[in-house]
């Protein structure tokens, strides 16, 4: 129980009013969010805010259930930082680039939907350019084939690329959308896996309201 | 204990009890059509009992939590449009100064310095939004990106803060109080909407224009621009130092600046292929979609009164 205190101070003087008074949401099928695991949110990467943005979607009292997939390499790189990732996030490490096998490589994965976890899985794998969707990794394919009482949502963020992008240390305020669509039909192939997820992104995209004509 | 004027104590207790027909109405309309949705209705004036009850609140409670409040739509206002717009990813930082110019304006207002309220945002923020800009160094598209940061602060800071401006303009209705003008320019401004859009409901059948809006009519208009015409010229008296000969020209005047303010934001949504400026107010959209008439309403009525009894 003591452990899980620092992530819910987070979101309740942090995430919640940075979340709902800088930036503020449109949020579009709210229904289709998860809210029992096992669950995998598989959402597009442009700001570290887009982890935050999405937890902060659920009541505070379904937070702890609520656990990003995030490369180890990188966030439990700096002992602070490892700190905060654990305990303010709560973060699944996942070994980057290493020679494990796919089972060991998505131990920990399996371990937290074991115990009806909502992950939260960014599979492009890196922020990328802001605004744009990157090439998507074919590992939350084979994690998909390993569970078949596993739902996959998709959801799409846009916007938070504006407010804080890769590389700003400035936050400035601007709206931005969050839609979640609903579950991906069970796959036996990676490419129809891969491509059903793509299409549901850029079908997702459409009903942003912070994506202009250019963008189009 | 909150000493509020008896004049405005009865006009709040009126825009309260049109809210609770409008409930009731609608709970009556639901049992009698059980197989229709009405979710969209009940959201929108389930929405108008947390706007009008937050608006009030902040009017009782002190001068200061009023212009605070309008202060913070100013800002919710102005990040929906930044949101809605194409802007440049160099001009992040403008926009940060853009979200600045807020506090100064409504501080302005605070302190009743009526000069520099209303030179502000016109004269130093313009000139020093495009300064900020070319220090940032990219000119490719700098003409529209400084066109949209300058209409942007024009519509959602300058012009609304001229709400607030009422609140701080000498009482000379002393029945009314200070929320006098704020309560009439408002209830008047909401229900030029509502009467444009039943009168178009019952009689429209012309177009008035159909490539921006194609469902307003000349009927629409014409009975939105009598009734509220109308009603102005019996409650400014009441609310307002205008006089009711006054009153009929301050319902012109925000009937047809209502109209025009609704269908240029319409315009800018059309221009971006969007329905609603955002989903904050569940039932009416986003804050622009609430507040474009206001935008246009509030500078127009504020200078015609302030003209005409100042």
């Amino acid at each position: 129980m003591m452990n899980k205190i620092p992530k819910l101070l987070f979101f309740i003087f942090f995430v919640k009013p940075v979340v709902f008074i800088i930036l503020g949401l449109n949020i579009r099928g709210r229904n289709n969010l998860p809210l029992t695991g096992p669950a995998i949110i598989v959402a597009n990467h442009n700001s570290h805010l887009d982890t935050i943005v999405i937890m902060s979607l659920y009541p505070l009292s379904k937070l702890h259930k609520i656990r990003p997939v995030a490369a180890a390499d990188y966030f439990l790189s700096h002992p602070l930082l490892k700190w905060f990732s654990l305990n303010c996030i709560d973060i699944v490490p996942i070994k980057r680039n290493s020679q494990l096998k796919k089972s060991d490589l998505f131990q920990e994965c399996h371990t937290a939907l074991n115990k009806d976890d909502v992950l939260i899985i960014f599979p492009e794998g890196t922020r990328g350019a802001p605004e744009e969707i990157g090439r998507i990794k074919h590992g939350i394919f084979h994690l998909a084939q390993e569970r078949n009482d596993t739902q996959i949502i998709p959801l799409v963020t846009h916007g938070l690329g504006k407010s804080l992008p890769r590389g700003e240390a400035l936050l400035v305020p601007f709206n931005c959308d969050v839609i979640i669509g609903t579950k991906l039909p069970p796959e036996t192939t990676r490419e129809t896996f891969i491509e059903n997820l793509s299409n549901a992104f850029n079908d997702l995209l459409k009903y942003c309201l912070t994506r202009n004509n250019a963008e189009r | 204990m909150f000493n509020i004027p008896l004049n405005s104590f009865y006009i709040i207790l009126v825009i309260f009890g049109m809210l609770a027909l409008g409930s009731v109405s609608r709970v009556f309309i639901s049992k009698k059509n059980p197989d229709k949705d009405f979710t969209e209705l009940r959201q929108r004036i389930q929405s108008w009992w947390w706007m009008i009850t937050i608006l009030v609140s902040c009017l009782i409670i002190s001068q200061t939590a009023a212009i605070i409040l309008f202060g913070f739509i100013s800002f919710l206002a102005l990040k929906e449009f930044f949101s809605i717009v194409p802007t440049r990813q160099a001009d992040r930082r403008v926009i940060f100064w853009a979200y600045l110019s807020i506090p100064v304006q409504y501080y302005w207002v605070s302190i009743e310095w009526y000069g520099m309220f209303i030179i502000f945002i016109p004269i130093f923020i313009f000139l020093f939004l495009p300064m900020r800009m070319v220090l940032i160094g990219e000119t490719k598209g700098f003409i529209h990106a400084s066109g949209i940061t300058h209409w942007a602060v024009m519509l959602t800071v300058f012009c609304l803060s001229h709400i607030a401006y009422l609140l701080v303009l000498p009482v000379k209705n002393i029945d009314a109080g200070s929320i006098g003008l704020v309560i009439f320019l408002i209830f008047m401004t909401q229900l030029n909407d509502v009467a444009q859009y039943i009168w178009g409901k019952c009689l429209g059948k012309h177009p008035i224009i159909p490539k921006v809006s194609p469902n307003k009519t000349r009927e629409g208009f014409l009975g939105g621009v009598i009734t509220i015409t109308l009603i102005s010229g019996i409650i400014a008296p009441f609310l307002t130092p205008l006089t009711m000969a006054y009153g009929f020209l301050a319902g012109l005047i925000i009937s047809v600046s209502g109209f025009v303010g609704d269908v240029v934001i319409s315009s800018v949504k059309r221009d971006l292929e969007i329905k609603d400026s955002g989903t904050l107010i569940p039932g009416h959209g986003g804050i622009l979609d609430r507040f474009d008439s206001l935008i246009f309403t509030a500078p127009l009525f504020f200078h015609y009164i302030y003209y005409v009894a100042y």
